[in-house]
């Protein structure tokens, strides 16, 4: 598979923070890559340096095999779609669309057609005309996008470009940008906080924590087989253990991680394999799909448990707050993590 | 002095009352403020205008409210048109002049200068507008006096000819740099310039970095960038600093006085006639001119799309 980005060695040191530290990562051609992490985690650094804003203060970047490390932004051939979306406010729909393609010396004719389809391609034809401050804002996400797509860019960075709208429009603007990913073939990296957001809609994920890339992996390895403690915790829910509790538990030293489904109320006599502990039931929170239960074992653990709501799970033989309970885990479901 | 039950009580209906008629707040607050604008501001222009429209009797030298467009007529009559043009041409090359200086100061203020240098820039552009005025006028007629600093430097430099050179163009020139047009434009950019720099900054202060790196990211280099972004959205507060450098070259009548060639000003022809004569009439037409070039020029920025980014 060809490389669409290389970062070999990337550090980037405002003063005396460490916004990215020696960070290497691949990102092949046509491919859906997210940077996922906590703010101030260095994901949008590392975004910002592939656009080429800032420098980084070590390391090389290739973009298609072709060192871009000292080239502006102006020259490279990737192109940004900005979290607060950056629409020129004195510039119409359309002649924000075309702003890339006048930079550099399209004629004026195939511009505008070229404007006309990309707009046509993100649903609003009849846009034109108008300023971004008319749009909504899933509209002027929708220009945003048709602005750096229109330049046919070979890979397109994406800054948090769902943050800023409201959940339903953000769930439907995953699906779309998906499609369109698919369809154009272009490679996306695409910059998130949301775990959920970066596990449904890419091929492949990092995981960034205090600028080092803590794993890079598929969104399924991310979620069954995390390598550290801060995945487990970051990606989806775990039950992570560790120290005296965990060499009680598994027999091992290592701390280990049980994601909350995996978690069942048990009675005394249920097989041997699985791994049982008894603790006061704290809490339930209902979610519709699942319930979510908040179990405290002795020593001050806590076990998030969750377990789907079905017909056979009627409200009398479910578990009541302030009951003991017995809950339980297979061997199997248990993920042994490094010591952080 | 203790507040007895029933005042407290008055008081919280009185709160609630107001709270409730939101409108009548408003009102109590905005009348004295409205009845300053209102009388003082727009009341005394109205007054002025109503006086351009009065007659002078040259005879008694006395006011007649009988109403004439006379004075507006004289206006267009060779010497007071030619004041006004001279005015006009002044206040414009130093509006434009200020705007080329002011810009990269504003531009660097606004992006670049943090911590103590923001406040170094602050101080440096705001501390020559606490010094009086008149003294600033006063030390530029010594700085541009024969004999003077700028003489020696450009003596020194070997410019002489090309001071020669420019004093004896026409129209900018004169016998010295403190009777030229140019030692006037000199003092005048120079004492406005702080009018232009500060609505600047704040109009590039109001860009979003983002859209800079938007345009970069798009295939803009540099100097493309500044002049289909950055100067276009600038323009609001370039406007704003050009009415300020052209009211204030237009109205004024000390630097006319104290630098350059003879011949009125604007500023000195209504304090003339005002003053000397008592033709208020005729000082009032007079000033009714750069109200109606700023209301222009304002009306000719608003068609070429200046303030559309606002």
């Amino acid at each position: 598979m060809k490389a669409a980005v290389e970062l070999n060695n990337i550090s980037r040191h405002y003063g005396e923070v460490r916004a990215l530290d020696r960070i290497s990562m691949v990102v092949n051609d046509g491919e859906f890559f997210s940077m996922l992490g906590p703010s101030g985690s260095g994901k949008t650094t590392c975004l910002r340096l592939i656009a080429g804003f800032e420098k980084p203060t070590d390391g090389t970047i290739l973009i298609h095999s072709k060192d871009t490390t000292n080239v502006p932004p102006y020259e490279r051939d990737v192109n940004t779609v900005f979290q607060d979306y950056a629409l020129f406010p004195h510039m119409s729909n359309l002649e924000n669309i075309e702003y890339g393609l006048k930079m550099k010396g399209v004629a004026k004719a195939e511009r505008r057609q070229r404007a006309e389809e990309a707009l046509t391609m993100v649903a609003l034809p009849d846009f034109g005309s108008r300023r971004p401050s008319h749009l909504s804002g899933g509209q002027r996400q929708r220009i945003a996008l048709a602005r750096a797509l229109v330049n046919r860019p070979r890979v397109l960075l994406l800054d948090e470009p769902l943050g800023a709208l409201d959940l339903k429009l953000r769930e439907q603007m995953q699906v779309e940008l998906k499609t369109l990913q698919r369809k154009l073939g272009i490679t996306f990296i695409y910059v998130t906080h949301d775990q959920g957001e970066a596990l449904s809609m890419s091929d492949r994920v990092a995981v960034f924590n205090q600028g080092k890339i803590e794993q890079i992996d598929t969104p399924q390895n991310l979620y069954r087989k995390p390598s550290t403690i801060f995945v487990a915790n970051f990606v989806g829910t775990a039950n992570i253990l560790q120290g005296q509790i965990a060499q009680e538990l598994s027999g091992q030293s290592h701390p280990f991680s049980v994601r909350p489904e995996h978690i069942k109320f048990v009675d005394s006599n249920t097989a041997v394999d699985i791994i049982k502990l008894s603790g006061i039931l704290i809490d339930m929170q209902y979610y519709g799909t699942h319930n979510r239960y908040e179990v405290e074992v002795a020593g001050d653990h806590r076990f998030t448990v969750e377990m789907a709501c079905t017909e056979g799970n009627s409200k009398e033989n479910l578990p009541q707050i302030g009951q003991t309970v017995i809950i339980g885990w297979s061997a199997a479901s248990m993920v042994y993590l490094p010591e952080s | 002095m203790k507040m007895t039950t029933s005042m407290i009580h008055l008081r919280q209906k009185l709160s609630t009352f107001l709270y409730r008629n939101s409108t009548l707040y408003l009102l109590i607050l905005l009348i004295p403020p409205l009845l300053w604008f209102g009388i003082v501001y727009l009341g005394s222009l109205l007054a002025l205008l109503t006086q351009s429209v009065y007659t002078f009797d040259d005879f008694s030298m006395s006011v007649l409210p009988t109403l004439t467009l006379q004075n507006y007529i004289n206006l267009f009559g060779a010497s007071n048109f030619d004041i006004v043009t001279r005015t006009f041409l002044m206040a414009a090359a130093v509006s434009i002049a200020c705007s080329i200086v002011g810009f990269p100061i504003a531009y660097y203020m606004a992006r670049y200068a943090v911590g103590w240098q923001k406040g170094f820039f602050y101080i440096a552009v705001l501390l020559p507008m606490w010094a009086s005025y008149i003294v600033k006028a006063y030390s530029w007629t010594v700085i541009l006096a024969k004999g003077g600093i700028l003489y020696w430097f450009i003596n020194r430099t070997g410019l002489t000819p090309v001071i020669d050179f420019l004093l004896s163009l026409p129209g900018v020139g004169g016998n010295t740099l403190s009777t030229s047009h140019l030692g006037r434009f000199l003092v005048f950019t120079y004492v406005w310039l702080p009018f232009m720099i500060l609505p600047i900054q704040t109009s590039i202060e109001r860009i979003h970095p983002n859209l800079l790196s938007a345009s970069a990211d798009l295939g803009a280099a540099p100097s493309q960038t500044f002049r289909t972004v950055l100067l276009p959205l600038a323009v609001p507060g370039i406007v704003a600093g050009s009415i300020f450098t052209f009211c204030l070259t237009f109205g004024d009548y000390i630097i006319p006085t104290l630098v350059g060639p003879s011949g009125f000003f604007i500023g000195t022809m209504v304090y003339t006639q005002q003053g000397a004569i008592g033709n208020m009439p005729m000082a009032a037409a007079f000033t009714v001119v750069p109200i109606l070039v700023v209301g222009l020029y304002l009306t000719f920025a608003k068609r070429m799309g200046a303030f559309d980014a606002l």
